[in-house]
């Protein structure tokens, strides 16, 4: 079993500074998505405007990890798994960056969405977000701690995301079809539900990355994918006949 | 209770001991990102304080004119590196810095070299002393026919006059220093070729290292070491650059990026481009560092 330092000290703390700020970057990323998910709920504009705001730091963190990269590879010329572990921290900063974009996009869908009346469906943003931060969670975790088995759990998860933004986007256009004033909301839900189900995708990426970091290969087989939104049709139902002697249709 | 080696060497040249800071509360202090090839962290720095300021310096082995007006700062206690593809002039530039050339009556250098502000090309230097400051260690390991106790034991009484058992602490000391104590504290008395050829290389870092220098030059320390033995040396080179200043010259350009702060680049007898070691290897200045460093000529 190879020893777990190197012989030069410096290098093993630069690995583990970039470790650190990439964990970092999904702290914030998962801030990002909490806060914003809040702001919808709670229909707070101030805690939306902060939200947006604070994406520049994840940003900031990302172009550190940029430069990071670039002067390790130049500097250290990595092999094997060291040089796996710089090129997959490059790739999952990039994608936490994506995720924390995709928040914030929601944030700022929040500042519309607490102009208009509250909508029905709206419960299911909560559900659809507290499943997003525990893939976030958990395929962070499985990066720190380089475990491939909960990386491969996350992958197989986000399918269960996905089915439930399908869920939500048949029910979003039901309910713009009862009536037009539900569709200025309903339009910024299903953008809000798009984003969130894209941060699920983003975090499958990152479980593909840390399963090709610990085992020097790529992910075997397809992603299951649940969104089969594109696919959804929704005819409005038919119209109920009141008739001589039939009364009220229904409840 | 006899004196530390350190404070022997104070009392000797009136000069404050070097700091005995830990390689690794430098490298956590301050919270800065650590820079590869920058070994503890770089703090961002006004400019470093010059320990060599080279003025148009030209060198000659007899007619031909080795190198051309180099002008070079070399900062102190940080390792600079300098690189360039074979007669460049990298090793001639290191022996000029103590004075090495002076064994052969052909070789003239012309110019000013100055080491803390004194002009080291002067004729009234004296060597001995030059080259107590500016220590040395070659490509091969040159450890002398000695006993490994002896091989450090022997520069030192050159300079000073220690007891035993002074001499027992400075040995011990410079042989910790170099990362070699464990591996030959039970064999002190037995011959230092004995040595594998990456503690022989050691061996001579300790030597060096034991009268107390200020710089240390290293011409192609690793060139004749295995992957193992060479990351060993650049750990230690690491550790030393907290005390020491060091001059590194290497053909291996990969060696240069993982070590150093600061690398020149040279070719044909010219100073071509110097700078920070991370700008250097990711976006240099000038086309003939970029073909170097990239393969395409040298």
């Amino acid at each position: 079993m190879a020893p777990e330092q190197h012989i030069v000290k410096s290098y093993d703390d630069e690995l583990h500074h970039l470790n650190d700020v990439v964990a970092r970057m999904g702290g914030l990323a998962e801030k990002q998505l909490i806060d914003a998910v809040d702001a919808v709920m709670k229909r707070d504009v101030d805690l939306a405007s902060r939200t947006v705001e604070a994406d520049s730091r994840v940003d900031a963190l990302e172009r550190e990890v940029d430069d990071f990269v670039v002067r390790l590879l130049a500097l250290r010329q990595p092999m094997a798994r060291d040089l796996r572990e710089i090129v997959v921290a490059l790739r999952t900063s990039s994608d936490i960056e994506r995720i924390a974009d995709y928040a914030t996009n929601v944030a700022k869908r929040a500042i519309a969405l607490s102009q208009a009346p509250v909508v029905r469906p709206i419960g299911a943003i909560p559900r659809m977000s507290r499943m997003a931060l525990m893939l976030i969670k958990d395929v962070i975790d499985a990066y720190v701690e380089r475990d491939a088995e909960k990386a491969v759990r996350v992958w197989s998860k986000d399918e269960e995301l996905d089915e439930m933004y399908t869920s939500l986007f048949r029910e979003l256009l039901t309910y713009m079809m009862e009536d037009p004033r539900n569709i200025t909301p309903s339009t910024h839900m299903l953008f809000i539900a798009k984003n969130i189900e894209r941060i699920g995708d983003h975090a499958t990426n990152i479980a593909e990355n840390v399963y090709f970091l610990v085992h020097g290969k790529p992910l075997p087989g397809t992603r299951p994918k649940g969104d089969t939104s594109s696919l959804a049709v929704v005819e409005p139902a038919p119209k109920a006949r009141v008739g001589r002697g039939q009364g009220d249709a229904g409840a | 209770m006899s004196a530390t080696p350190n404070e022997q060497i104070a009392i000797r040249t009136r000069v404050p001991a070097p700091p005995r800071q830990a390689v690794h509360e430098a490298a956590h202090g301050g919270g800065a990102m650590p820079r590869p090839g920058a070994g503890p962290v770089e703090q961002t720095e006004a400019e470093p304080k010059a320990k060599f300021s080279v003025r148009n310096l030209e060198f000659y082995y007899g007619q031909y004119h080795a190198l051309h007006s180099v002008n070079i700062d070399i900062p102190e206690l940080k390792v600079t590196a300098i690189i360039g593809p074979s007669g460049c002039g990298k090793s001639t530039l290191l022996r000029v810095l103590n004075r090495m050339y002076d064994l052969y009556p052909e070789q003239r250098a012309v110019g000013e070299v100055l080491l803390d502000g004194g002009n080291i090309l002067d004729p009234g230097q004296d060597l001995n002393a030059l080259r107590a400051r500016v220590g040395m260690v070659f490509q091969k390991p040159t450890p002398f026919p000695m006993t490994i106790y002896d091989n450090i034991a022997f520069g030192v009484r050159l300079y000073e006059r220690l007891s035993t058992s002074a001499m027992n602490d400075r040995v011990e000391w410079a042989l910790r220093k170099a990362a070699l104590w464990e591996e030959v504290k039970d064999k002190l008395r037995k011959s230092g070729l004995g040595l594998s050829g990456g503690q022989q290389q050691r061996l001579c870092i300790a030597r060096a290292i034991a009268i107390n220098p200020e710089v240390i030059l290293m011409d192609e320390p690793c060139s004749a070491l295995d992957p193992i033995a060479t990351a060993k040396i650049e750990e230690l080179i690491d550790e030393l650059a907290v005390n020491y200043t060091i001059v590194i010259v290497t053909h291996n350009m990969q060696q240069a990026a993982r070590v150093s702060q600061r690398t020149a680049f040279f070719h044909l007898g010219n100073l071509v481009e110097y700078g920070e070691t991370a700008a250097l290897f990711t976006n240099p200045t000038d086309e003939r560092t970029q073909g170097y460093i990239t393969g395409r000529f040298g």
